[in-house]
C-alpha cells in the first residue's frame, strides 16, 4: 500500500482499547496526534477523559484503568512518544 | 520455558510429559488447571469468551516465569492459556513447573497463577441469563498476589 496514503507513523500514537473499554468506546484502535503538553501516560489518560461522555466516565480518576506502552505496563509518569502503541486496560480477569 | 496462547483445548498429560521430558534432575512436577464454572457472582454461566492483548500477553507471562525462576530453584515452566469461546467445565489454563524437590515446584506454580490472574492481559466475558457481562476483577486475587510481595523467597525449602 502506498505510504503517502497514510499519516506519517512517527507523528501519531496508536491507542488500543481492550475488553470493556473497547465496548464502551465503540472502537478497538485509534491513531491520534498528541497535543503539546501530553507527554506521559497520566496526561494521555486525562486528555482522553476530557472528551466527555463515556470517556470521562470510564477514565475518571479512581477508575481502575491501567496504561501499557509498547506492551509494557506503564506508570503515571512513563513518557509517551510519537510512534508508541498505548493500550488502555481494564482490570484483568484471566486464569 | 514454554508460553502458549491458543483457542484449542490442551491434553494435560501430553503437556506435562513434554515439560519434564526425560530430565533425570526432575524430582517434582506441580501443575494447576483452571476450568470454567457454571456459576459466578450469583448468576448461572452458559459460557464465556476469553480475550487477550496479543503481543503483551506473551511478554507479561514470560516476565512472570522469569520472576518465578529468580525466586525458586525450578528447572522448567509451562503456561498454556486458551482464548475464544469456552463452555462450563472446559479447561482454561494450565501451569506446570518442574523442580528437584516439591516445595519449589508447588510455590512457583502458585506464584505464577497468582501473578497471571492479576498481571496478564486476559479478560472474560460471561453469558448469563441477564445477558453478556465482563467479569469484574476480584479483591481476593489482588490479595493473593500481594502475599508474594511480602514473602521472602524460600530458597532453602
Amino acid at each position: 500500500m502506498p505510504s503517502t496514503m497514510r499519516d506519517a507513523p512517527t507523528e501519531t500514537v496508536t491507542l488500543v482499547y481492550l475488553a470493556r473499554l473497547r465496548d464502551a468506546f465503540g472502537a478497538a484502535t485509534e491513531d491520534v496526534r498528541l497535543p503539546s503538553g501530553v507527554t506521559t501516560a497520566a496526561e494521555l489518560r486525562a486528555w482522553l477523559a476530557q472528551r466527555g461522555g463515556v470517556w470521562s466516565v470510564e477514565l475518571a480518576p479512581g477508575r481502575a484503568v491501567r496504561v501499557a506502552i509498547n506492551h509494557d505496563m506503564a506508570q503515571a509518569d512513563t513518557p509517551v512518544r510519537p510512534g508508541d502503541e498505548v493500550a488502555l486496560l481494564p482490570p484483568v480477569t484471566g486464569g | 520455558m514454554t508460553v502458549r496462547i491458543q483457542t484449542a483445548d490442551f491434553d494435560v498429560a501430553r503437556e506435562l510429559d513434554a515439560l519434564r521430558g526425560r530430565d533425570p534432575k526432575v524430582g517434582a512436577v506441580a501443575a494447576f488447571i483452571g476450568t470454567v464454572r457454571d456459576v459466578n457472582d450469583g448468576s448461572t454461566v452458559a459460557g464465556m469468551t476469553l480475550e487477550h492483548y496479543p503481543g503483551m500477553t506473551e511478554k507479561a507471562l514470560a516476565m512472570i516465569v522469569d520472576e518465578a525462576r529468580s525466586r525458586w530453584d525450578i528447572l522448567d515452566a509451562l503456561i498454556v492459556h486458551r482464548v475464544g469461546p469456552l463452555a462450563p467445565a472446559d479447561q482454561i489454563v494450565l501451569v506446570g513447573v518442574t523442580s528437584a524437590h516439591r516445595g519449589h515446584a508447588f510455590a512457583a506454580c502458585e506464584f505464577i497463577m497468582d501473578y497471571l490472574k492479576t498481571r496478564a492481559p486476559f479478560w472474560k466475558k460471561e453469558m448469563t441469563p441477564e445477558g453478556a457481562r465482563w467479569v469484574e476483577a476480584r479483591t481476593s486475587d489482588d490479595e493473593a498476589a500481594a502475599r508474594w510481595e511480602a514473602a521472602t523467597p524460600e530458597r532453602g525449602a
